[in-house]
């Protein structure tokens, strides 16, 4: 373990972001833009703090274990998100009323 | 250090409002994602505390097993069959 | 001969990955990698990505690093972006779906492409069919129906890049 202060500054901001996606969460309006805001926010959060514990325990089993845990998220989470999301159309949840235009409806007609 | 994991407890928290107060199946379904992710986040957190690395296994096999998770509860929503 | 050697290069990047997990090198640890590698090499050889050989091209790897650097713009990009749209008290959102059109061929560029756009300001794929990408937005533009000003917006930014890691 080093004491140096970039771990405390990479997990403080990822663990802001992580907050502002689960904020995000509740106070966006339908499933997709919830999904937006949870993705975009959470994966980074976690990456950012992932890259923190790197940061902090250097070239050892738990910095390379970080890494890739870091690596998989980044790829995983978005794979899982717009699985999420076609899911939740073809299952016809619709768009939020304020909604302007929905290409994937008249394209497909599910 | 612990300032944060209480953080990202509280950040979980806020996620399982959403599951349990989504009124869509698939609103629940995010929830549950988010909360995954979140959960590797709180496992490497915990790795520093305690500075043992098996908590970092955890993680891995956390995030792999929520990516599951997740596709299957997609595949479900889209009501068809594994394989596809 | 030429399935011959992708099994042994599959094998040898599965007990790579399989060394870089347990980070030990103890007799144990290592022979159960290596069983390991050989039995998921020649039972999941369908399930895994073809065209391995392009992992050992240097070009390659720095368009994918170039890939990785205006990435990694975006995503800091994105993640102020969303934080400005929900802590404003108006949720200044404008959703819908629009469509974009890909000129990459590959299948894995393709999906590279979906995860990249995911994680870019305001937008989420939501389906691939043939050419044609479904992106959620969450603040469409006012020009609805200009189909080539929205694909240069979404997906240009990544194409140059990508087809030259995949295709």
């Amino acid at each position: 373990m080093n004491s140096g202060v970039t771990p405390y500054i990479l997990i403080s901001i990822g663990v802001a972001f992580d907050l502002v996606g689960a904020i995000g969460l509740i106070r966006l309006p339908d499933v997709y833009n919830r999904l937006q805001a949870a993705t975009k926010c959470v994966t980074l959060g976690t990456a950012l703090i992932l890259l923190g514990v790197v940061a902090a325990s250097g070239w050892s089993a738990m910095g390379i274990k970080a890494l890739l845990a870091a690596v998989f998220v980044l790829w995983t989470s978005p794979t899982g998100s717009h699985a999420l999301a076609r899911g939740a159309h073809i299952a016809g949840v619709p768009l939020w009323s304020g909604s302007v235009i929905d290409k994937y409806k008249e394209d497909t007609g599910r | 250090m612990h300032t944060f994991l209480l953080l990202l407890i509280i950040g979980t928290f806020l996620c399982l409002y959403r599951v349990a107060m989504g009124p869509t199946p698939p609103d629940r379904a995010v929830g549950i994602d988010t909360i995954g992710v979140m959960v590797v986040g709180i496992c490497g957190i915990f790795g520093i505390i305690t500075g043992q690395d098996f908590y970092l296994n955890v993680a891995i096999a956390w995030a792999l097993l929520s990516f599951l998770g997740t596709l299957a509860l997609a595949k479900y929503l889209e009501g068809r069959g594994f394989d596809e | 001969m030429e399935t011959l050697k992708r099994r042994l290069l599959d094998m040898l990047i599965i007990f790579v990955l399989w060394l870089l997990l347990t980070w030990s090198l103890d007799l144990q640890g290592v022979v159960a990698g290596a069983i390991l590698a050989v039995l998921f090499a020649l039972v999941l050889s369908r399930l895994l990505p073809p065209h391995v050989e392009r992992l050992f091209s240097p070009v390659r790897w720095f368009w994918a690093l170039m890939h990785i650097i205006s990435l990694a713009f975006w995503v800091v990009l994105a993640n102020f972006d969303v934080m400005y749209r929900v802590l404003h008290p108006n949720l200044p959102i404008r959703p819908g779906i629009v469509k974009v059109k890909t000129t990459l061929k590959s299948d894995e560029a393709k999906a590279f492409l979906a995860n990249s756009i995911t994680l870019t300001p305001g937008t989420l794929t939501i389906d691939i069919i043939d050419d044609w990408l479904y992106v959620h937005w969450i603040n469409v533009h006012e020009s609805l129906e200009d189909t080539e000003a929205i694909t240069r917006d979404i997906a240009g930014r990544f194409e140059v890049t990508l087809r030259r890691v995949f295709d």
